[in-house]
């Protein structure tokens, strides 16, 4: 038995175990530290299974602004949550709840191991076609070239969401700021971290999705720690969230969505299909379309994080 | 010479694993809050500097030497800074219960 697989073994047992932990957590609070550990556990089994991309990617969004938001939800829970841990779910519920998770765990474990083996792959084929494309970096070159439809969904359902949230305003809040004010204490450890760590984490965030090129790293990664930089510059106190009636945070939002479905409106004209790039030019694009995209994502997720319009405008 | 540097680190990166192992025996151990916070935060940062200097040796260049010692300053300024934080809303609890 190698080292190697001694600590893959130690990582799925832990793995599980937050999982499971997660689930029989009492508080709210608890489950949602559980969950966050789990997805940077979660991350390193990624990169164990060498798929860098994805790992960042679990890190940064599955643990990291997912886990601000639960953290959001479990702080508004707080005040009832007392009421709702003295009401149980009743036997029947619980039993319901439990048999519809092992059914579908059942289901999803059985399509996994009817897989032939080797399992289907087109790996192969995107290596082949990747120099045309003038990227380094293969799940790049899936996710803006040969999947690009897909890509140009998901970063319209980022704005969707966010205007999910923000439907949830108050009639008179509305246009106005998000969240309650917040005082910067100038003495307070946050707001150190803020200034100290802010400037960083633009740089690193800008270096992820350049170099998501060739190596791992991309926009949603990217604009994944632009938006953590931007909340805790916001939850320090050191910068205000902005009215959601801005023109500039409007144009923001939906900017790299109308960037990319522009493009590939353009291919029509200039490539003969939706979503196609020229001979040559492919680069070029992708790394605009990455660009606009990496504003957006950073935009919407550090507005996610932040919540509907609480303030009356001109307040 | 090769050898001097392994033992090196080895001996670093167990004495780093030993902190950690302390500080969460310390995390499972210990009465209240504050004093949970203590041990996490000192512990970790002592273990994962000592983990960072026994790995100098062993990365390939100084680029990738500085990246490990960046790594660490950012784990001890988040580390602290959560430290601060946690013993902030411990004493408004105790202050409002």
């Amino acid at each position: 038995m190698s080292v190697a697989f001694l600590f893959d073994a130690c990582l799925a047992a832990l793995v599980l175990g937050i999982g499971g932990w997660t689930i029989a957590a009492r508080s709210s609070f608890g489950a949602v530290v559980g969950y966050i550990a789990y997805g940077l556990f979660l991350a390193l089994v990624w990169v164990r299974l060498s798929a860098v991309d994805v790992a960042l990617t679990e890190a940064a969004i599955g643990s990291g602004v997912t886990g601000v938001l639960l953290i959001g939800a479990a702080a508004r829970l707080r005040t009832t949550e007392a009421e709702a841990l003295a009401e149980p779910p009743g036997r029947a519920q619980r039993i319901l709840a439990g048999a519809l998770c092992g059914l579908i765990t059942m289901a999803i474990a059985a399509a996994v191991l009817s897989l032939p083996d080797p399992a289907p792959t087109l790996a192969p084929l995107v290596a082949e076609n990747l120099p045309p494309t003038g990227l380094g970096n293969p799940v790049t070159g899936v996710l803006l070239a040969y999947r690009a439809f897909d890509t140009l969904l998901e970063s319209v359902v980022l704005v969707l969401a966010l205007a999910g949230v923000w439907s949830f305003a108050l009639d008179r809040a509305w246009g106005g700021r998000p969240g309650a004010r917040r005082i910067p204490r100038s003495e307070g450890a946050l707001g150190f971290l803020a200034q100290l760590l802010a400037p960083a984490g633009i740089i690193v965030g800008i270096h992820l999705v350049w170099t998501g090129a060739n190596e791992p790293g991309g926009a949603f990664q990217g604009g994944t720690i632009l938006a953590a930089m931007w909340i805790i510059v916001m939850v320090a106190g050191l910068a205000d969230a902005p009215p959601v009636s801005r023109r500039w945070l409007r144009l923001a939002l939906v900017g790299g969505p109308a960037v990319f479905l522009a493009i590939g409106i353009a291919g029509f004209a200039v490539a003969d299909a939706f979503l196609a790039y020229p001979q040559g030019y492919a680069k070029p694009l992708i790394l605009i379309i990455e660009a606009g995209l990496t504003l957006s994502i950073a935009v919407t997720l550090a507005l996610l994080a932040v919540g509907p319009a609480q303030r009356r405008p001109q307040s | 010479m090769s050898l001097a540097i392994d033992i090196f680190t080895i001996a670093c990166v167990s004495a780093g694993a030993f902190f950690f192992l302390a500080s969460a025996v310390a995390l499972l151990r210990f009465p209240d809050t504050l004093t949970r916070l203590h041990a996490v935060t000192k512990a970790d940062s002592l273990g994962l500097g000592l983990i960072v200097l026994g790995l100098l040796p062993q990365s390939d260049g100084l680029f990738a030497a500085l990246k490990l010692c960046v790594v660490w300053l950012l784990a001890q300024v988040a580390g602290a800074t959560i430290g601060q934080l946690v013993a902030r809303a411990t004493q408004d609890e105790s202050r409002s219960a």
